[in-house]
């Protein structure tokens, strides 16, 4: 009993890590076709910085994922 | 055009990392052979408790365990398993304390069904059995680290390791350690045939060169030069080449389901370890004056400094940590997806929901090749950063 509560508790902070990075990716995606759309000119450099940000949250969130299922 | 690999000494050194790579990926063996069964831990609780609750119920024991069937695709094994008792063997190597070096194929254990000198196989993976165990081939049942001969009951040891002195050790060439040799074997065979070819002169590439000049020159023109500047990036490029090209094509790999792929090289915490590991070598090796300035005295007021230096210090540590678990969560995750929505089959036990699954697996392995590329692309795009950072002179 104690286990599938642990279990349930283990998919609760997935799904909480998970919103946090769509949050997150989601904002940088929006900005950047912000960018995009006010100068086209500058899409490479705006796309590299966004793959940049949208890693940096990625790995957070991975982490987070990581420690819920096979640390815990 | 390439005007930098031309140079004789970038070919040299290009050549030397290779070598450097794959030796210090040798190093790794150890840790291979040995963390195969972490995650069969985690889905050995799983099961149990599953068949616990299966007992209590009364139900049947052939129940199928999703989360048994993806750990064990996940860790790392020591045959290549392709359809029921149809597998690949691969060399068994262990040095045990009593008996000495043992070598021989996988294949011996006849899937579990055969314990070789007080070894078996449980789920693809070498164990040996504790207490007293005939030595020779006996027939054996083998189910979950827990082994059936002749009526008795036997227990299996943990995996070996080399802290806690256990009775032996496993040098096994795994299905992880197979594919890495490969891989290295397939980028020093194409690459420094590349680099031989550029070097006689030629200009115009071709064959499978013509596909890979243009992503060099990515990660040279894309990569290298804007994180690292135009004067330096040339010492570091070998070294981003080389990653970005080992991590892609492991990535591929991965994704093929049969036998010369479907080991989960990049999925592998040991190897993401290791090449987080050389960039971070890479990044504190090369650093500049200026970078260790920034962590042994930032420029913040004197009240603050007690405070920054630890995180300064920490922050070596975070990226290149943060660096091994995107890689490992990352091919990890689409993996475990892609068996998941395979699953769905078998959970809901309807043929009808077949098309459904497979619409979603083969959309789930497209997005996965591009995540492979992504990942490799990140990889060596935020190696090439902290590289950058650690290069910058005052100014």
């Amino acid at each position: 009993m104690e286990m599938e509560g642990m279990m349930a508790l283990k998919a609760v902070g997935v799904g909480l890590t998970v919103l946090g990075a769509g949050i997150g990716i989601g904002k940088i995606g929006a900005s950047a076709v912000e960018g995009i759309a006010r100068q086209p000119e500058a899409t490479n450099k705006i796309q590299t910085a966004m793959i940049i940000a949208a890693a940096l949250i990625e790995g957070a969130a991975l982490f987070g994922i990581v420690a819920a299922t096979f640390l815990v | 055009m390439l005007p930098n690999l031309n140079k004789p000494s970038t070919v040299k050194k290009f050549k030397l990392y290779c070598l450097v790579v794959s030796m210090i990926s040798m190093l790794g063996f150890l840790s291979f052979a040995q963390d195969g069964d972490e995650a069969h831990v985690n889905a050995h609780d799983v099961e149990e408790q599953i068949h616990d609750e299966a007992h209590v119920m009364h139900q049947e024991e052939a129940e199928f365990d999703v989360a048994e069937m993806i750990m064990h695709h996940i860790a790392d094994a020591n045959e290549f398993h392709i359809a029921g008792d149809l597998s690949v063997p691969l060399p068994i190597i262990l040095w045990d304390t009593i008996e000495g070096l043992q070598f021989f194929l996988s294949s011996a254990f006849h899937h579990g069904h055969t314990a070789v000198d007080g070894f078996v196989m449980d789920h693809g993976i070498v164990k040996k059995i504790k207490g007293d165990f005939p030595l020779g081939k006996v027939d054996v049942e083998v189910h979950h680290g827990e082994v059936m001969y002749n009526g008795h009951h036997f227990e299996t040891e943990g995996k070996s390791t080399l802290i806690a002195g256990s009775s032996f050790y496993d040098f096994s060439i795994t299905k992880n350690v197979f594919t890495l040799l490969m891989s290295c074997g397939i980028l020093m065979f194409i690459f420094i045939g590349m680099a031989k070819f550029y070097k006689k002169g030629s200009m115009v590439p071709k064959g499978i060169y013509s596909a890979l000049e243009p992503l060099i020159l990515f990660v040279k023109e894309d990569i290298a030069i804007p994180n690292i500047g135009e004067e330096k990036h040339a010492k570091f490029l070998p070294y981003l080449l080389t990653v970005f090209f080992f991590v892609w094509l492991n990535n591929i790999f991965g994704l093929i389901p049969f036998f010369p792929g479907s080991a989960n090289l990049t999925g592998n915490i040991a190897l993401t370890f290791l090449l987080a590991l050389i960039t971070m070598i890479m990044t504190n090796v090369y650093a500049s004056k200026t970078y260790w300035g920034h962590i042994f005295n930032p420029p913040v007021p004197m009240a603050l400094k007690p405070l920054m230096i630890p995180i300064e210090i920490v922050g070596i540590i975070s990226k290149p940590f943060a660096l091994m678990i995107r890689l490992f969560a990352n091919i990890s995750a689409g993996h475990i997806l892609i068996l998941s929505l395979l699953s769905l089959i078998f959970i809901f036990k309807s043929l009808f929901i077949a098309p459904v699954s497979i619409a979603f697996v083969l959309f789930m392995s497209l997005l996965e090749i591009l995540v492979g590329f992504l990942q490799a692309f990140i990889f060596t795009l935020l190696s090439a950063l902290f590289i950058g950072l650690a290069q910058e002179e005052h100014h």
